[in-house]
């Protein structure tokens, strides 16, 4: 008796150092997995993306009684304020009306124009819309998981907008998911223009809702108001997108007010800009090509126009290239 | 008499009832609410579950099962790799470790002992997202999805227990 009471304890003592063994083995394991996860590599990538290839469809039926909701509570709403709304959408399309006037006209001498300088235009951009399926939020990151992969001709490093407003960049693809960091995100890099002055800048996202406007040239002044537009500096974006407008200004601190609205998102298309050829010439210009070429300044952006217009002209203007710009 | 097929895989579905609620709610997390400003608010609700688990049944949420949990959650939430993991680990091993005074507790010693536990994990996701990213993460939205995520806790770990009872029978 005496001698099974001491097997038993001897087997606890056992299974209890195993069991400590096990905790501090995993602690080392988690504290590995940072430190790998923050080097970035492949095979990182290719398993959380296939993770999430694996959960898209679930978080795809996950998310479509939120929208239900959000649209029965946003056609109650609308209801109520129809006749405002009305009124204010008149006066609206007749003040459109007169732009539309002078978009022609101007697009008419653009063309003109173009056609006298023989300038060389950008090919028409590919677009794919996808289904924000998950909202990454949290302190730490500014993400969303749309439900269209590569299968759909989703690629790393395309702008993801919506409405033509600039929301993102994706960062990660998978076979049927791709991971779109937003602007507002501490790893995002915009290289942008203040319409008013033209004055060049890069927007850093920190976390907060209002992202930072950075590396403005001193002499150049910025009030709130002043619209924000992308750059095209780094070849990443086009220039011209809609960011945001300038929300305040305090001693050096310049903070932009995104135009994207994150929770009305519930499309989003992405646009690849990239110029052909960009992809298989550099293979190793992946996740932040965007964040090092806009810090890099203009050397490094010259050498990505210079290699673009190598390969221009090929590569798809199919799909569905058909949208207005 | 020895259970049929069937028998036996029901129970060995009803064994994974608590890494399973702890994956849904790692994937409730992230779900889009068309709520403004919420998604930066959302409430830690897998943390509740490991807490939970943790305490009532920690036969069932080993730490194995809390770090693959963790790590689940970390490339769902598109945080920092290990982060989520490390968290989890920890707490499942703080909680199990008092779970002799947690059974006999009144609830809002346990839900103390939740804000103890939620609180910490902030802390450190907090600390090694910063770390890690190599900036300071903003510290208001962490606050106010603790908050929440303190909030939730009594409805959650209600929904658990009923879970727990229907599907295993309490112990």
């Amino acid at each position: 008796m005496k001698q099974h009471a001491g097997a038993t304890g001897r087997l606890a003592v056992f299974r209890s150092a195993v069991q400590r063994f096990t905790f501090f083995l995993l602690v080392v394991l988690s504290l590995a997995l940072m430190l790998v996860g923050r080097a970035d590599t492949r095979v990182i990538e290719r398993t959380r993306m296939a993770v999430l290839d694996a959960v898209a469809p679930v978080l795809d039926v996950l998310s479509r009684p939120a929208v239900v909701v959000a649209e029965v509570a946003g056609n109650v709403r609308e209801l109520a304020q129809l006749r405002a709304e009305n009124e204010r959408l008149r006066r609206e399309n007749q003040r459109l009306l007169h732009w539309q006037i002078a978009a022609r006209r101007l697009e008419g001498e653009m063309r003109v124009l173009r056609e006298q300088l023989s300038l060389v235009t950008d090919r028409p951009p590919r677009y794919v819309t996808g289904r924000v399926i998950a909202d990454l939020g949290g302190s730490f990151v500014h993400a969303m998981l749309v439900g269209a992969g590569s299968q759909q001709g989703v690629r790393k490093g395309q702008a993801a907008i919506a409405g033509d407003v600039l929301v993102g960049r994706v960062v990660e693809v998978g076979e049927r998911s791709a991971r779109i960091v937003l602007l507002t995100d501490m790893n995002a890099r915009v290289p942008v223009i203040v319409e008013s002055s033209r004055a060049k800048a890069m927007l850093a996202g920190d976390n907060t809702s209002r992202p930072l406007l950075n590396y403005l040239a001193e002499n150049v002044s910025v009030s709130p108001g002043d619209h924000v537009v992308t750059s095209g500096h780094g070849g990443a974006f086009p220039p011209g997108i809609p960011v945001g407008v300038v929300a305040s200004v305090a001693e050096e601190v310049v903070r932009v007010e995104p135009f994207v609205e994150r929770h009305r998102l519930e499309f989003v298309t992405l646009v690849d800009y990239s110029f052909p050829g960009l992809d298989e010439a550099a293979p190793a210009a992946d996740a932040g090509t965007a964040v090092a070429a806009g810090d890099g300044g203009a050397g490094g952006d010259d050498a990505d126009r210079d290699d673009g217009d190598g390969g221009a002209g090929e590569a798809g203007a199919a799909e569905a290239g058909a949208r207005p710009r | 008499m020895k259970p049929s097929l069937g028998q036996r895989l029901d129970n060995g579905l009803r064994q994974f009832l608590p890494v399973i609620t702890v994956l849904l709610l790692a994937l409730l997390q992230v779900v889009p609410t068309r709520i403004p400003g919420f998604a930066h608010v959302a409430p830690a609700l897998p943390l509740v579950a490991v807490f939970y688990w943790s305490a009532y049944r920690p036969d069932l949420f080993p730490a194995t099962a809390a770090f693959a949990a963790g790590v689940f959650c970390d490339i769902v939430g598109g945080g920092a790799l290990g982060v989520q993991a490390l968290i989890f680990l920890l707490a499942q091993g703080a909680v199990a470790s008092q779970r002799r005074f947690l059974l006999g507790a009144p609830f809002v010693i346990v839900w103390l002992a939740f804000v103890f536990i939620a609180t910490m994990a902030a802390g450190l996701a907090w600390a090694l997202n910063s770390a890690l990213a190599g900036a300071l993460a903003p510290t208001r939205p962490l606050v106010l999805g603790h908050l929440m995520t303190l909030a939730v806790y009594p409805p959650l770990a209600w929904m658990l227990a009923r879970g727990h009872a229907l599907v295993l029978g309490r112990v």
